[in-house]
């Protein structure tokens, strides 16, 4: 496999040629691709099994296309290590999309350490978007700290778009100052013996911080999720709320622990969690319209994953 | 001809009867009411014609063009020709309408889907990004209900209550699908106690607690809903002394 093929399966092929597109493709433990554009500074350095990356948005830059990131890998057999610091400056603003793709994957291990730093009232998002093979041999450890300033925006997601999840155990923490915003949603489908574990974590410690924490799981055969969501809320008039919603099937199993922790009087944090089959009467009005259980339960799911 | 007969038709949970010994005919191509108060097991009567969860464990003959519907599934049953509207439509968290009226549809096309949409007084492209889920109201669900139920082309609709929660405006939007399906060939029955539902109806039963009170023409029925339907001792049955006597 080459690395044209990882650029079809994750449809970057145009940016990849895209003078104006900021972006930094890995292949492994190599850097095969990167662009940069005003106000931006990428540096990445090849590691032991990986690369290290230093990503910087100067004071009061706005990169107005998203930055691509592309981690992928080629082989069958690989690990590859990922670390990366995001400097956000105050008054930037930048949208970064991340594919991680592993499409022929029998044994790869992805394991990504990130320290980000939103400065005052700027923005940061990243989506991260994974393409798997279908063989469950993909381990992705993902493991995020992300610190906001004064009056900044925090927004992630993360989705597997294709292929099995193999195991996924997805850890990232977020720490609020005042005014800034938080939002964290992951969503995962498991098959077969697939494992995830989710945990998101707010700490929303400023006057006025907000938090939203969302996952959206399905999981079927004899797969397995834990979702834990924790808000943590210190800061006077601060918000949040924790909504986890997990469909099981078969003989999948699911576990949601949404904690909330109010440590002041001002602040309120709500949650809501729910796991269990496919709604009956989402599932009943389709098939009343002529689909089979099979496949009224595989739209209902494609929607909460949507 | 007869689409649907329901012979000896009896319902029991935990051993009380919901329904007892119903019979009624629909003619194919018609629209029927079935009318009664609250508790009279006119939705209960909905979800056994479509074979409902919960809902299949009945005694008696549910007979759909001769075939009788005990061994068919919910999902057998709309391959039929079968569908029902809910009176409260369901959400789908993410499942975006295209998708969902593609879904239904029997003919998968944009084209068709603007089209029954256009019927229900739904302009597609003001919704092309929505999700059928919290964020629309009661009645804006209710219409992407009966344009899914256009869509899909049946020959049998049940339409529990169809004008609840809708506002007087979008009232002409639900009639007019109404009479679209039925001029297209579907035979319908309306799930109602509204008056101005009944009125469009062409025959009507009346129910109450369970039972089947009385058949007949429109204006017939309609008496029942004039006043004359009064509440009586027997949790809902109308006292028929007092009727006669109107």
């Amino acid at each position: 496999m080459d690395i044209n093929q990882i650029y079809e399966a994750a449809n970057i092929m145009d940016i990849i040629h895209d003078p104006t597109a900021p972006r930094l493709v890995i292949n492994k433990d190599k850097v095969v691709n990167s662009n940069t554009v005003e106000g931006l500074e990428v540096y990445p350095k090849e590691i032991e099994n990986g690369v290290s990356v230093e990503l910087i948005v100067r004071k009061g830059k706005i990169i107005p296309k998203p930055v691509h990131l592309c981690f992928g890998i080629t082989d069958e057999q690989a690990v590859q290590y990922i670390i990366i610091n995001v400097n956000v400056e105050d008054n930037a603003e930048v949208s970064l999309l991340a594919h991680c793709v592993f499409p022929i994957a029998k044994d790869v291990l992805h394991k990504m350490d990130a320290e980000i730093f939103v400065g005052k009232n700027a923005k940061y998002s990243y989506f991260e978007k994974h393409i798997h093979s279908e063989t469950g041999g993909v381990k992705v450890i993902p493991k995020t700290k992300v610190k906001l300033d004064e009056n900044s925006r925090f927004k992630t997601e993360f989705e597997l778009i294709k292929g099995r999840v193999g195991s996924i155990d997805l850890d990232i923490e977020a720490s609020c100052g005042d005014k800034s915003v938080v939002e964290m949603t992951t969503r995962i489908s498991g098959i077969d013996d697939d494992k995830i574990s989710i945990r998101e974590t707010g700490y929303l410690e400023g006057l006025n911080s907000r938090g939203a924490l969302t996952s959206r799981i399905a999981v079927r055969n004899n797969s397995q999720a834990q979702v834990y969501n924790k808000l943590v809320a210190t800061g006077s008039f601060s918000r949040g709320h924790v909504d986890c919603k997990e469909v099981v099937k078969d003989n999948a199993t699911a576990s949601a622990v949404p904690v909330v922790e109010v440590k002041n009087p001002t602040a309120h944090v709500t949650h809501e969690a729910s796991i269990g089959s496919v709604d009956l009467k989402q599932l009943e009005t389709l098939m009343s319209r002529g689909l089979s259980e099979e496949e009224a339960t595989e739209l209902i799911i494609q929607g909460l994953l949507s | 001809m007869n689409i649907l007969e329901i012979k000896n038709l009896n319902l029991s949970f935990n051993g009380k009867r919901i329904l007892s010994d119903l019979n009624l005919k629909f003619e194919e191509g018609k629209i029927s009411a079935v009318v009664g108060p609250n508790g009279a097991g006119k939705s209960t009567l909905a979800y056994v014609i479509m074979g409902l969860n919960g809902y299949r464990d009945y005694t008696g003959e549910i007979l759909y063009k001769g075939v009788s519907l005990k061994d068919y599934g919910v999902a057998e049953r709309a391959k039929l020709g079968i569908t029902l509207g809910w009176q409260e439509p369901a959400r789908f968290e993410g499942l975006k309408i295209k998708q969902f009226m593609m879904a239904c549809a029997k003919i998968k096309s944009e084209e068709k889907i603007i089209e029954a949409l256009n019927i229900v007084g739904i302009d597609y492209y003001e919704y092309i990004d929505r999700a059928i889920d919290k964020s629309l109201s009661g009645g804006e669900r209710k219409k992407f209900e009966l344009a899914s139920i256009v869509a899909m082309q049946p020959e049998l609709v049940i339409l529990d209550e169809p004008d609840s929660g809708i506002d007087v405006a979008s009232l002409r939007n639900i009639f007019g699908a109404i009479k679209y399906l039925h001029k297209n060939g579907s035979t319908l029955i309306l799930i109602t106690h509204s008056l101005e539902v009944l009125k469009i109806a062409e025959y009507a039963y009346l129910m109450c607690n369970g039972i089947l009170l009385d058949e007949g023409k429109v204006d017939k029925i309609r008496k029942y809903f004039e006043g004359k339907c009064l509440p009586c001792p027997h949790k809902n049955i109308p006292v028929f002394s007092e009727i006669e006597k109107a």
